[in-house]
């Protein structure tokens, strides 16, 4: 029981992350009938950009708190990723529009590669310490559940981002122009919608979020390097089909169920395999599961219709 | 912005457009004076929808000049002419239908950033069209065809246009949806906004409109008054099933 209690809690904080780097992929994919598979190397960007913040701040104001260095990473690492994603989007992804969709996919994959490619000369190959600037020591366990300081600030903190997307989407005048956008982008400029700069804004708010979650992962993990966002990347991916692509509570959803899914099977992955496994095989459950959801229900949990626009 | 009164509000000279290779238009000039309204008829495929939307901004010209209250519009994307006074109803309605009856309202207000003023007009919109204030809340795919172009003109209304662009308006309703929809037509035009109407059903066009053009493969081929064109034999020929 315990297990279970712990191994739930590590899924929502885990899942959150997946949660908010789905929704990335989601947008796009509303919007544009797109599978950015390079949104994963945002996070990396993001989590090393932070790194890279925190390790100049030691240096010239070491006295500083670590939250408000924390903060000082997150408020670099946001534009920075935000400033990639338009870039994405304006160089790449613009000119290909009209496209076969096999190009921009594609296309998506080769930056996916350059990014972790410019990563690695930037930042190297080794694995980086990130520092606990929150504690990622256990506090007091409530019912034999271990909670460390960090898992509640990323679930708290995702669960605030989630909601102020939902709201900007669903209640805002540019949320309306986002949404008439993906539904019919030549009408939407009828009613006089800027459809490239709405693209573009999706891109940047997908990448912003991408940014946060990788601080998240990597202040979790502790560790940061040049090829951490490729299986956060996918899982999100696989989190934003299992929920139903192209929907936001879906993104949301699939996020949290897959978080769940994977700590619970790891947790019992030993028993269910009859001691054939052990958990560093995790990653199956993920996967099992996009292979599952792509056979038997390819609109997700709660997807509609699949767009059949290119 | 001043204009000289006696010039038309819309000026469209030898326009050309072409896609896939095909010259979907060859050449068409016509011209609107503000406060008409003026309906372009002619069999399908004749380039009437071709027209309307390049005169919107949704196609690229390959020759030719749009000029609009003076200005020389031709080169302007879709979402800017609107902010010029722009509006098109286009082909098929266009309705937004994931988002609500309300919802698909305030973008046509998207371009203008006057609030007390769109509030006034969504109210002067729900008097002019009082089935789609019944509906504010629902999701716009659920109307029936004509509220949809119901809504659809009201939509178009909230971006205060004095150029309205009509692309078949009764396409696929029942007589009595068309009628109505005539007369809120009627309604927009008597308060000002300049009219221009494509229709399939040419007499109900000529019979609305002061002024017609028709279209033949990409030109137009003969224009005139309402009148003169429904009295005119090639006409009820071709378009009036005679």
């Amino acid at each position: 029981m315990e297990t279970l209690l712990q191994q739930i809690v590590n899924g929502l904080v885990v899942g959150s992350v997946y949660a908010l780097v789905a929704l990335g992929y989601t947008m796009v994919y509303g919007i544009l009938g797109l599978i950015n598979f390079a949104h994963g190397e945002v996070l990396m960007v993001g989590a090393l950009t932070a790194l890279q913040t925190v390790l100049l701040l030691m240096e010239v104001a070491p006295g500083l708190p670590p939250l408000l260095m924390l903060a000082v990473a997150v408020g670099v690492a946001v534009p920075v990723c935000m400033a990639l994603g338009y870039l994405m989007e304006r160089l790449a992804y613009r000119r290909l529009r009209g496209a076969p969709r096999l190009a921009p996919l594609i296309t998506a994959i080769g930056l996916s590669f350059l990014l972790q490619t410019l990563a690695m000369i930037v930042w190297g190959r080794n694995y980086h310490t990130f520092p606990a600037l929150i504690s990622t020591e256990p506090l007091e366990p409530v019912a034999g559940v271990f909670v460390t300081p960090v898992q509640i600030a990323i679930v708290v903190i995702s669960a605030l981002l989630m909601a102020a997307l939902v709201l900007l989407v669903n209640r805002s005048r540019l949320g309306r122009a986002m949404r008439a956008t993906a539904e019919n982008p030549r009408v939407a400029a009828l009613m006089g919608v800027d459809a490239n700069a709405i693209i573009a804004l999706t891109f940047i708010i997908g990448a912003g979020l991408a940014a946060v979650a990788g601080v998240m992962f990597a202040s979790n993990y502790g560790i940061a390097h040049y090829a951490m966002g490729f299986m956060p990347g996918l899982k999100a991916f696989t989190a934003a089909v299992l929920g139903g692509i192209g929907n936001l509570a879906g993104a949301m959803l699939g996020g949290i169920v897959l978080g769940l899914v994977e700590a619970i099977g790891a947790g019992y992955i030993e028993e269910l395999s009859f001691g054939l496994l052990n958990s560093s095989y995790q990653d199956i459950f993920a996967f099992v599961i996009l292979g599952v959801v792509l056979i038997f229900r390819p609109t997700g949990l709660l997807g509609e219709r699949v767009s059949d626009r290119a | 912005m001043h204009t000289n009164p006696a010039a038309p509000l819309l000026q469209v000279d030898d326009i050309r457009v072409a896609y896939g290779g095909i010259q979907a238009l060859k050449g068409v000039s016509l011209e609107l004076y503000a406060g008409e309204m003026v309906c372009l008829i002619g069999a399908n495929g004749a380039g009437k929808t071709t027209t309307l939307n390049a005169i919107a901004g949704m196609l690229p010209l390959a020759g030719g000049r749009i000029a609009y209250a003076g200005d020389d519009i031709g080169a302007l994307p879709a979402h800017r002419r609107v902010r010029r006074g722009i509006a098109l109803v286009p082909e098929g309605r266009g309705i937004f239908t994931r988002l609500t009856v309300e919802e698909n309202l305030r973008m046509g207000a998207y371009a203008r950033d006057d609030a007390d003023a769109i509030e006034t007009d969504l109210d002067r919109v729900y008097t002019l069209l009082p089935r789609i204030r019944e509906r504010l809340a629902q999701v716009a795919g659920t109307l029936s065809g004509g509220e949809q172009q119901m809504l659809a003109i009201g939509r178009a209304l909230l971006s205060r246009p004095r150029l309205l662009l009509l692309d078949e308006p009764s396409m696929g309703l029942a007589p009595q949806v068309v009628e109505k929809i005539f007369e809120v037509v009627q309604t927009v035009r008597d308060d000002g906004v300049t009219v221009l109407l494509v229709e399939q059903n040419a007499h109900l066009a000529l019979a609305f409109a002061s002024r017609g053009y028709v279209m033949e493969s990409g030109r137009i081929t003969l224009s005139g008054s309402g009148r003169a064109l429904l009295a005119d034999p090639s006409v009820r020929a071709a378009y009036l099933g005679e």
